[in-house]
């Protein structure tokens, strides 16, 4: 699997999600800088996390415009996958590749912390080393991951099952005691309708070995080697 | 020309950071706040003089950066 991460000016988790696909695939992927409209043919496109442009204006606003972000579209329409995490969560649903938005969190405050997950569905390229229903500990570590969406939109993610993560207690209720920012019906993560799009908000990547504390995130970069290559 | 553009959050979108600020304005003796709404005021200075065109060059930047239409509302003041 040929992967490229995109930098922008403000990303910090692309070192990290870099090296959480180097773990998987023995391969570095390719960094690509946000000025570059065009780089080489790959299976997967990353949008990492961090504080694209600042945050300025909205999160991910200004990021969704650059010239990489065009590409990304156009590729994204034709099918690639891209998966966005965090921030990369936020620019993808700013480019409108992704239903909906993420706004602030409901208490205000930054959220750093292990957060559980019930994995919604096991039939994507991103999900399918899951159990559907499974619950999974990683962490959050933002301030705007509140998503919300209007009704109509709500009612067709649920209709269609894009929902890809939830937030949940331990023990994997969905219910408001495991979720940490007020998103819409614990919303952690999304598809788009073809289900090659996948934006969520907590890091997968920061849980891909033991001394991290966890690992629990391997095996979505795990189900996508199995999945692209 | 200048332009003043407003943008606000939509009527039935949770507003964290005006509860916030409603909030601390009744602690700090002013019960008469009720409900606070937050939102953006962005001036912009515009190298155009006919209005009509100016109103719908400023559309588009809402529409493609200045706000989400997602969660947000604008408007377009000339002056």
């Amino acid at each position: 699997m040929k992967a490229a991460v995109l930098v922008f000016p403000g990303s910090n988790r692309e070192g990290d999600v870099a090296q959480a696909i180097e773990l998987v695939t023995g391969r570095r992927p390719t960094m690509v800088w946000h000025g570059d409209g065009d780089f080489e043919k790959v299976d997967l496109i990353v949008v990492p996390g961090g504080f694209s442009y600042g945050d300025y204006l909205r999160c991910g606003a200004m990021a969704a415009q650059s010239p990489v972000m065009a590409e990304v579209k156009k590729r994204a329409a034709k099918g690639v996958p891209v998966l966005g995490i965090c921030n990369g969560f936020q620019i993808v649903t700013e480019a409108g590749l992704l239903p909906g938005t993420l706004m602030r969190n409901s208490h205000l405050k930054f959220v750093c912390s292990d957060v559980h997950l019930k994995v919604e569905t096991s039939q994507s390229l991103f999900t399918n080393r899951y159990q559907a229903g499974q619950v999974i500990r990683v962490p959050v570590a933002h301030a705007e991951g509140n998503y919300f969406a209007d009704a109509d939109t709500m009612k067709r993610l649920e209709d269609r099952g894009q929902v890809a993560f939830r937030y949940c207690s331990p023990e994997g209720l969905v219910d408001g005691s495991g979720n940490p920012n007020g998103s819409s019906s614990n919303i952690a993560g999304v598809f788009n309708e073809t289900k090659t799009v996948l934006g969520l908000m907590p890091h997968p990547e920061n849980a891909v070995e033991p001394m991290f504390g966890g690992t629990d995130g391997k095996a979505l970069f795990e189900g996508m080697v199995e999945a692209l290559s | 020309m200048k332009a003043r553009v407003h943008v606000t959050l939509k009527n039935g979108v949770l507003d964290p950071q005006g509860k916030a600020i409603g909030h601390s304005l009744n602690r700090l003796g002013f019960p008469e706040v009720g409900d606070v709404r937050q939102g953006k005021f962005i001036e912009l200075e515009l190298n155009e003089t006919d209005k009509a065109k100016a109103k719908a060059r400023l559309d588009e930047m809402c529409k493609k950066l200045l706000a989400n239409t997602v969660i947000e509302n604008y408007s377009i003041e000339l002056i």
